[in-house]
């Protein structure tokens, strides 16, 4: 299991409060019990379910799978009334590139997930949830599995949640290795047991989610994010943070720094503080070139732009996204029509090839990426990646789409000196050594 | 009356029920917007974003497929914004797209090219290789070429919503997505081709119509499918004299696109080589082919001499030719060979039900209303096999209105997949089981009943009996099995019931009756195949005159044998099991052949007959003056519609003789004896899996 760094002191911990220390053991439910484990959800159980979803309301606290929607918010979509048995579903699918996170939580804390997911299930009336982890995830879904088996143990999970007569069940269901599978429709579907391809919205999983009843889909930290929000309540949390942006949240840091790993850090952190303090700055001590702020997904930050508090409404401001915290630090060798090649392939490799811009889009996106990779195509090969990017852009059926157009475009407009350079510094007849195959069929 | 809204689509207000979808909207208004994954009727996928649109107050362009249109909402067509997006869906669609329009049956009449010529750029931009997967055949009739493919999914949609069969499925992922059998590598399935028709691009081609022809080659001839009862419209498309292909793209007729695998494919029989192109003589005990006079004039001779001396004649109708064919035919046996010893192969019991609902109106139901009614009750009938477009219209109407069908059958059938209740019962037995259905059935609005042949005689009559105690109205089907099945029982080719279900005053012999009188003097068989299955007829010595298409085995038991055309050669009306009458036109020539109504004809001037001009158009006109409840509208007819006969006119105060019922017994992919002479069906029967099973 990936090793817990020591904490930095700007982190600022609650997700990871019981890792004070490095370690390797996951947290199982007596050490949990002991460091009070398992105290919010009977509290919760002693609240309204109303109460809960405003105290997550007060806590302003963000979905931390990508899109950063408020989850009091989303939780309060979901008709309690409903006749229909209501769902809760972990998203764990973790398959943005550059996130790591959910796993650290789910391999070092999984009760802490396990009793998020039972205060959600208490706040929308659910008896029922699952957590979609990614297939890859061998190692954390025994994790989970042994300590869903605890839970049920101790009367946490099952027929009559700690003697309150509440039924909750919960199990892990394994994905099959797509990216797409990580967006809540897709996800539901391969729940489902269907193919991963996304649902038409509206309905939303709130009104019609998992086999067709309401359903809250939630990523991994959010739910682990819960716990504390109802110990200490919403307010506290909320003023971890910046004004909308509530409490903390987890950074993973990659790329090209000194100590890359997975950080707490407060909503609102400048970015620069991020990189350079925690995360020790660049490595072998190189200048910054770029920064993907969020996950692969976001656009890129060039050096001079990364003065910015890391929170999602500052970091939406500057054009780019706090997505799901995964911060890949580019330094100045790095060659940006590689980056963008190895980014286009990963899209074209993931759309789902449910709608024809996205499909088409990424395959054309790729293709001509590693094109420019290998230093052969010209100026034009820029706008066609600019032109294909913003014909992906809002008209795709689900967000994998712009999640490819927007580092495309954001890569193409703000190093297309560097590619034009690349491109003029090689022979384009000349077989380059070594070269992949133009194209990638 | 549903809750109405009004929207301005490019500047015209609209108004619609709420949750009309704004794409329909906008047809209502008379404006196209332009969809390849939107089909009318099927779920909505919202993957193609060609009908993309500009709203106001909503920041990003809407599938306006999959947008509900509301009160007060502001759409636009056709702005730059929106024209700009769906040039780039062209372009997309078009980056890894073969573009071998040229040697593509699609071409010509393809969405994909009509599409670009209205969106494409004049210039393409990509300049990588293009994704390619090879061509496979899945089944006898169908092929896929993923690389023309523009997954829109219609496919996949009309067999699994629209038939219940849900063969296709999609595999891979991005821009190696494909459509594929869901059984692998083959098509386990009714064949129908449907997929193939809806196809709005190369992807999915026919076995049959491959590399055959060019759409703007072949004239398009507006027929009724000859093979089952039901009555599917079918554009045939003929090109020097053959048909090529046959589908309902325009939607015409009472059946939509709908064409099951006999109507979609089942026309070879046609151009069958074993085709008879000259009448046969019988001399010294072999069929020598003879000129058409030779044979009308030796047919003459045989035919007045019999009158002459008093002889005895029996004549056996059709049940695929048309209505003027049949009322001719029995005019001819009635008033020329003065004899009442007339049938036809009887295949469900029309004649009771129409007796049991003497005096009312509104009790039969048409195609139609197997859509709109309320519920519907099926008994001692497959109708995926044998009624393949009332099993269509049934699903549909699960499928859009929840109309529960309950099924009472001897075995599993395919619509106890979604059947309300399904139950089983010995053929014959079905009505016994009909008090276990009264209180779900007295629930509904309205009813409609499809009963097979092991419901006759009193079983009818029971079961109308139950129909009017349930309280609410009732309609009824009698199911019957080819294509004028009920025309010929409507025309009166029965022994003891005229044209209109008047009785005659001397009945004569039925079907049984010939067959085993062992003293008949000629015996005139009109396009049917008693002899099936190596039945005699008991009067070995007679005189036996057969119009036929091929050399079957009542044709080779004849004397003289005329070869005659099969429906898709001629003009006529057909009426469908539903008592619907129909136009059908005359596509296809076969040399050498003649309508059944040109030699009754010819053979009627020469014996001096008076039963009036053969011409389809004068019988028609007679059949609409004389025949009670057949004075349909003409105009209707004429523009490919269909019309009702209203047949119920008072009691049939008869013996029904529900004993001479007898179900052919086919599947969805026979067709009787035509069927045996169709190679495509044959093919498919042989192939082990295919014919699907519920
Ligand atoms: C292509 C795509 C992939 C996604 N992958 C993930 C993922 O791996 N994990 C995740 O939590 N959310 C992922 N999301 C976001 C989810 O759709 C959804 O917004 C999230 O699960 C909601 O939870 P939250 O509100 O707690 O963030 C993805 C979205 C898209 C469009
Ligand atoms: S944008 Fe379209 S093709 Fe891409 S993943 Fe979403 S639905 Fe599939
Ligand atoms: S084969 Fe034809 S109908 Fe089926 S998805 Fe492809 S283009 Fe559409
Ligand atoms: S359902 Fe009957 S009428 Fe329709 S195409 Fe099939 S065989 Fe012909
Ligand atoms: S027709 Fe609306 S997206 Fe295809």
């Amino acid at each position: 299991m990936t090793l817990l760094a020591p904490p930095h002191p700007l982190e600022k911990r609650v997700l990871l409060r019981r890792f004070p220390e490095p370690r390797t053991e996951p947290v199982w439910i007596d050490e949990y019990l002991r460091t009070d484990g398992y105290e919010a959800i009977r509290k919760a159980l002693a609240m309204e379910p109303e109460q809960i979803v405003d105290e997550v309301k007060k806590s302003a606290l963000r979905g931390r799978g990508g899109a950063g929607f408020p989850t009091g918010m989303k939780w309060s979509f979901v008709d309690r009334k409903s006749p229909k048995p209501k769902y809760v579903v972990v998203n764990a699918d973790e398959g943005e590139p550059g996130t790591c996170k959910d796993r650290i939580l789910m391999g070092y804390d999984p009760h802490r997930l396990i009793e998020g997911v039972l205060i959600g299930g208490r706040a929308i009336g659910a008896n029922r949830g699952w957590i979609y982890i990614r297939g890859e995830y061998r190692e954390y879904i025994d994790i989970l599995d042994r300590a869903i088996a605890e839970a049920y143990e101790r009367g946490f999970l099952g027929s009559n949640v700690l003697g309150t007569g509440w039924e909750f069940h919960l199990s892990t269901h394994t994905g099959a290795g797509s990216y797409e599978c990580g967006e809540e429709t897709a996800l539901l579907e391969s729940l489902e047991g269907k193919r991963g391809n996304p649902r038409l919205k509206p309905p939303f999983p709130a009104t019609s989610g998992a086999f067709q009843c309401p359903t809250i889909v939630n990523n991994v930290e959010t739910f682990c994010a819960v716990p504390d929000i109802i110990l200490n309540g919403g307010e506290w949390y909320a003023a971890l943070g910046t004004p909308k942006n509530g409490g903390t949240r987890l950074v993973c840091l990659s790329g090209h720094i000194e100590r890359p790993g997975v950080y707490e850090v407060p909503l609102g952190m400048n970015l620069l503080t991020i990189l350079n303090e925690i995360g020790g700055g660049v490595w072998k001590g190189r200048k910054l070139k770029a920064v993907i702020p969020g996950g692969s997904s976001s656009p890129v930050l060039k050096a001079e732009e990364c003065d910015i508090p890391a929170d999602y409404d500052s970091l939406a401001k500057a054009g780019s996204m706090l997505g799901s915290g995964a911060t890949v630090v580019l330094d100045e060798t790095t060659d940006m029509a590689k980056v963008l090649a190895r980014l286009m392939k990963f899209y074209a490799h993931e759309s789902c090839g449910w709608c024809i811009p996205c499909r088409e889009g990424t395959t054309w996106l790729k293709k001509i990426t590693a094109r420019l990779e290998e230093g052969i195509g010209s100026e034009r090969d820029i706008d066609t990646i600019d032109r294909i990017s913003q014909s992906m852009l809002g008209r795709t059926f689900c967000p994998l789409g712009d999640a490819a157009a927007m580092p495309a475009m954001a890569i193409a407009r703000k190093f297309r000196e560097e590619i034009l350079e690349k491109l003029s510094r090689a022979d384009a007849f000349a077989p380059v050594e070594g070269a992949q195959p133009l194209v990638v069929l | 009356m549903a809750n109405m809204v009004t929207l301005t689509i490019d500047g015209k207000p609209v108004t619609v029920p709420a949750g009309t979808l704004v794409i329909d909207a906008a047809k209502q208004a008379g404006i196209d917007i332009p969809a390849f994954c939107y089909y009318e009727g099927f779920s909505v996928q919202a993957a193609c974003r060609m009908c993309l649109v500009e709203v106001e107050k909503m920041p990003k362009l809407q599938p306006s497929c999959a947008l509900p249109a509301a009160e007060g909402m502001v759409v636009h067509t056709e702005t730059p914004k929106v024209v700009e997006a769906r040039k780039s869906t062209i372009e997309f669609l078009l980056t890894n797209h073969p573009l071998d329009c040229p040697v593509c049956d699609k071409g010509g009449e393809c969405e994909l090219q009509d599409m670009t010529f209205r969106y494409g750029l004049g210039e393409s931009q990509f300049l990588e290789i293009k994704h390619h997967a090879d061509e496979k055949q899945w089944s006898p009739l169908v092929f896929y070429d993923p690389a023309r493919c523009i997954l829109c999914y219609r496919c996949i949609r009309v067999c699994d919503e629209g038939l219940g069969v849900a063969a296709l499925g999609l595999s891979y992922r991005g821009v190696s997505a494909e459509i594929i059998p869901n059984k692998g590598d083959h098509l386990e399935c009714d064949e129908c081709g449907w997929c193939i028709d809806v196809c709005p691009v190369g992807a999915l081609t026919s076995g049959t119509y491959r590399y055959k022809s060019r759409p703007w080659e072949m004239n398009y001839v507006p027929a009724i499918c000859t093979h089952c009862s039901n009555g599917c419209k079918t554009t045939l498309s003929v090109r020097n004299g053959e048909i090529i292909r046959s589908n309902n793209r325009d939607r015409s007729g009472i059946n939509g696109e709908f064409l099951c695998v006999k109507g979609r494919f089942g026309f070879d029989f046609v151009h069958n080589e074993e085709r008879l192109q000259s009448p046969l003589i019988r001399k010294d005990g072999k069929l020598e082919p003879v000129s058409w006079s030779e044979a009308l004039k030796f047919v003459v001779s045989r035919v007045r001499e019999t009158i002459e001396r008093n002889g005895k004649f029996a004549v056996i109708g059709s049940t695929r030719t048309t209505n003027e064919e049949n009322f001719y035919l029995q005019k001819f046996a009635r008033q020329g060979l003065r004899t009442n010893n007339i049938d036809h192969h009887r295949s469900g019991d029309v004649i009771t039900l129409v007796d049991a609902l003497a005096g009312r109106t509104d009790a039969l139901a048409t195609v139609g209303d197997l859509y709109t009614c309320d519920a519907a009750l099926v008994l001692g009938a497959d109708l995926a096999q044998q009624h393949p477009l009332l099993a269509y219209q049934l699903r549909a109407n699960w499928r859009h209105h929840r109309s529960p069908v309950f099924v009472v059958t001897p075995g599993p059938v395919r619509e106890d997949q979604y059947a309300a209740r399904s139950l089983r019962a010995e053929a014959g037995g079905e009505v016994e089981r009909l008090e276990e259905l009264r209180e779900e059935l007295k629930a509904r609005q309205n009813l409609v009943v499809l009963y097979g042949a092991s419901v006759k005689g009193e079983a009818v009559r029971r079961l109308v009996a139950f129909g009017d105690s349930l309280g609410i109205p009732v309609k009824y089907v009698c199911l019957v099995d080819y294509v004028n099945s009920r025309g010929a029982v409507d025309m009166g080719l029965l022994p003891h019931l005229g044209p209109g279900y008047k009785p005659v005053e001397i009945p004569g012999m039925h079907l049984d009756a010939m067959m085993a009188a062992p003293d008949l003097d000629v015996i005139w068989v009109a396009g049917a195949n008693p002899l099936e299955g190596g039945r005699e007829f008991a009067s070995k010595n007679a005189f036996v005159i057969v119009h036929e298409l091929f050399l079957t085995e009542t044709a080779q038991r004849a004397d003289v044998v005329l070869p005659s055309m099969s429906l898709y050669e001629k003009n006529g009306t057909v009426t469908n099991v539903c008592g619907e009458v129909q136009r059908t036109k005359a596509g296809p020539k076969v040399m050498g052949t003649k309508s059944d109504l040109d030699i009754l004809g010819l053979l009627a001037a020469q014996l001096g007959f008076d039963i009036g001009i053969p011409s389809q158009e004068k019988v028609l006109d007679e059949i609409r003056r004389t025949v009670r409840g057949y004075n349909v509208p003409l105009p209707v007819l004429a523009t490919g519609g269909a019309a009702q006969a209203a047949v119920l006119n008072g009691n049939v105060p008869v013996d029904a003789q529900p004993e001479q019922v007898r179900p052919s017994g086919d599947t969805l992919f026979t067709s009787g004896t035509l069927g045996k002479y169709s190679k495509r069906l044959a093919q498919l029967m042989e192939a082990p899996g295919r014919l699907f099973q519920p």
